[in-house]
C-alpha cells in the first residue's frame, strides 16, 4: 500500500538551508558533516564554501531565500562576524531568516550572542538530531508567521544597480 | 481543491504586486522571495509569470552543461567576471542533483562563483533536480523568465545535462556551451547520444593539464565529421580550450558567446528561441498540473486499488477508473470554482 502514491499533496517546499562558514578559518569538516545530516534529513543545503565574508553569506540567503543561516565558526571570532552578517541581512530586509551558530563558543558567549540576535547556538557535543530538530522547527515557525513577503520586502535597503 | 487557478488572472495580490515592483527596482530580496514562489505553478506563480512577462528584455539564455567534474562551475564563475567587466548584469542558474531517497539535497556549485555574492549586477540561485516530473524544468524556465524581466541581460544555466528535465532546460537556452576536460576524450563516445549532440560551442577546459590536446583533436575531429554540435545553418559549433582556474581563454569564450548572440539575433533564431522556450514552460506547468490530479486519483483509491490487484483484476481496469476519477476531478475544477472556497478556473477551459 504504502509505495502507492500518496493522497496527501505533501507537495510543501522542502526546507532550505545555508550552511557557511565565515572570516579566517578553515576547518569545514564540522560544517560539512552537518550539511550532510542536514541533506540526508531531507533539506535542500547550499554550502558556500570556506573563508567567506559576513556580507557574501548574506547576500547568499537572500539570493537564495533559504528558511534558515547555519553558521560554523572556530575561529573565535563570532562576536564581530555574527554582528556583521546580522547588520548585513537586516540591509537586506531579511532580519526574519534566523541564524544559528555551532562550533566553538565558550559557554558565557551564548547569551550575549542571542541577544545580538543569533537564534540558538550549538555547542561542541550537540547532536545531529538535536541541530536538525531546532533548525526545522526555527524553518517551520518562519513559515507559519506566514506571508510577510512583502512586509519583508518594503523595508529592504539594499538595492542593485 | 488547493490547485486554485483564479478566474481572473490580471489579479495579483497586493502583497505580490509590491514584491514584483520592489524586484523591477533591483531589490535582490524581493527577486529572491519570486523565484521562491515561482517554484511551484500554481495561482501565485501563474499571476506572476502573468504579470512579468510585458517586462522582458530579451536576455541571452546560456546553457553551460557538460561532464560531473569538468569544472563547470568554476567556469561559470570566471564568465560572470568576464560579462561584469562588459558590463552586462548576470544571473545564474544553477541546478545540482537531489537525493532520490530523501529528496534532500547539498548544493555546492555557488560555492565556485562565491567572488561575486556582494555584487548588485549579479544574482545566482542554486535549484535541486528534485526528482520529480518536470519539476526542475518549471522552476528553471520561470526563473529564466523572472531574471529576464528584472534586467539582467546574461542568464546562465549551469546542469549536469543528463536526464530529460535537464535536456529540456538545455533547449531552452539561446546558446549552449557544452564542458569537457582532458583525459574526457574516450567519453566523448558515449555522451555523443546526449549533450554532445546539442552545443554551439565546445570548451576543453584544464586546458593547463598535459592531455589536454589530445582531447581537443579528438573534438576538433568529431566536429569536423559532423558527428556532434548542434544543427543551425549559418553557424559551425566552435571548439575552444580555457583553464578556468588559471584565467585563460575566458576572454575568447566570451567572445564567441557574444558572436553567437550576434548571429542568433541577425538570423532571428532568437526570437524563435523565445517563443520555444516559453511554450515548453506552458506545456510543462500543464503537464505538473495534471499530474496532481493523477497524484490524487490513485490517492482516493488507494485501497479499491489494492484489492483490485489483489484480486487479480485485469491492470487496463485499474488504469480506466483512475484515469477517469482524475479527468473528473481536473473538469471539476476547470469547469468553474464550484468548491466553494477555493475557486479553480483554468483560463480558456470555462
Amino acid at each position: 500500500m504504502s509505495s502507492l502514491p500518496s493522497s496527501s499533496r505533501g507537495r510543501g517546499r522542502r526546507i532550505k538551508v545555508l550552511v557557511a562558514k565565515m572570516g579566517l578559518d578553515g576547518h569545514d569538516r564540522g560544517a560539512k558533516v552537518v550539511a550532510r545530516a542536514l541533506r540526508d534529513a531531507g533539506f535542500e543545503v547550499i554550502y558556500t564554501g570556506l573563508r567567506q565574508t559576513p556580507e557574501q553569506v548574506a547576500y547568499a540567503a537572500v539570493q537564495e531565500d533559504v528558511d534558515v543561516v547555519g553558521v560554523s565558526l572556530l575561529s573565535g571570532a563570532h562576536f564581530p562576524l555574527m554582528r556583521r552578517l546580522i547588520a548585513k541581512l537586516k540591509e537586506l530586509g531579511a532580519e526574519d531568516i534566523p541564524v544559528v551558530l555551532g562550533g566553538t563558543i565558550p559557554v558565557i558567549d551564548v547569551e550575549p550572542l542571542k541577544k545580538m540576535g543569533v537564534r540558538e547556538v550549538f555547542l561542541p557535543g550537540t547532536s545531529l538530531k538535536e541541530i536538525i530538530e531546532t533548525i526545522r522547527r526555527l524553518a517551520e515557525e518562519r513559515r507559519a508567521r506566514g506571508e510577510t513577503l512583502a512586509v519583508s520586502a518594503s523595508r529592504e535597503r539594499g538595492q542593485g544597480d | 481543491m488547493q490547485l486554485a487557478i483564479n478566474r481572473v488572472m490580471g489579479v495579483l495580490s497586493p502583497s505580490v504586486a509590491t514584491l514584483i515592483e520592489e524586484a523591477r527596482r533591483g531589490s535582490i530580496r524581493a527577486i529572491g522571495r519570486i523565484l521562491t514562489l515561482l517554484e511551484e505553478p500554481d495561482q501565485t506563480s501563474l499571476s506572476i509569470l502573468q504579470h512579468i512577462y510585458r517586462y522582458s528584455r530579451g536576455a541571452q539564455v546560456i546553457g553551460v552543461t557538460g561532464i560531473p567534474g569538468a569544472g563547470k562551475s568554476t567556469l561559470v564563475g570566471k564568465i560572470i567576471g568576464e560579462f561584469r567587466r562588459r558590463g552586462y548584469r548576470v544571473a545564474v542558474v544553477a541546478i545540482d542533483p537531489s537525493s532520490p531517497l530523501t529528496r534532500g539535497s547539498l548544493m555546492g556549485d555557488r560555492l565556485r562563483m562565491q567572488e561575486h555574492a556582494t555584487d548588485p549586477g549579479v544574482f545566482i540561485r542554486s535549484l535541486p533536480t528534485r526528482g520529480l516530473k518536470g519539476g526542475l524544468s518549471v522552476a528553471a524556465l520561470a526563473a529564466i523568465e523572472a531574471f529576464d524581466a528584472f534586467g539582467y541581460d546574461k542568464i546562465i544555466v549551469e546542469t549536469v545535462g543528463v536526464g530529460q528535465s535537464e535536456v529540456d532546460v538545455m533547449h531552452a537556452a539561446h546558446t549552449i556551451v557544452v564542458v569537457t576536460m582532458p583525459g574526457a576524450g574516450d567519453d566523448i563516445q558515449a555522451l555523443k547520444a546526449g549533450v554532445m549532440e546539442i552545443g554551439d560551442i565546445y570548451v576543453v577546459n584544464k586546458s593547463d593539464k598535459p592531455e589536454a590536446r589530445q582531447t581537443y583533436e579528438y573534438l576538433s575531429f568529431a566536429l569536423e565529421k559532423e558527428e556532434v554540435g548542434r544543427e543551425a545553418p549559418g553557424w559551425t559549433p566552435r571548439l575552444l580550450k580555457t583553464s578556468a582556474v588559471m584565467g585563460q581563454g575566458i576572454k575568447e569564450l566570451v567572445d564567441t558567446i557574444e558572436e553567437h548572440h550576434r548571429f542568433i539575433h541577425k538570423t532571428g533564431l532568437a526570437a524563435k528561441k523565445v517563443v520555444e522556450r516559453r511554450a515548453l514552460l506552458a506545456k510543462l506547468i500543464v503537464e505538473s498540473i495534471i499530474a496532481r490530479y493523477v497524484d490524487e486519483a490513485f490517492g482516493g483509491l488507494v485501497e479499491r486499488i489494492v484489492k483490485a490487484i489483489e484480486g487479480n483484476e485485469p491492470l487496463p481496469n485499474i488504469v480506466m477508473e483512475a484515469l477517469r476519477e482524475a479527468a473528473k476531478r481536473l473538469y471539476e475544477d476547470v469547469r468553474s470554482g464550484t468548491d466553494g472556497g477555493s475557486k479553480a478556473n483554468i483560463p480558456g477551459c470555462s
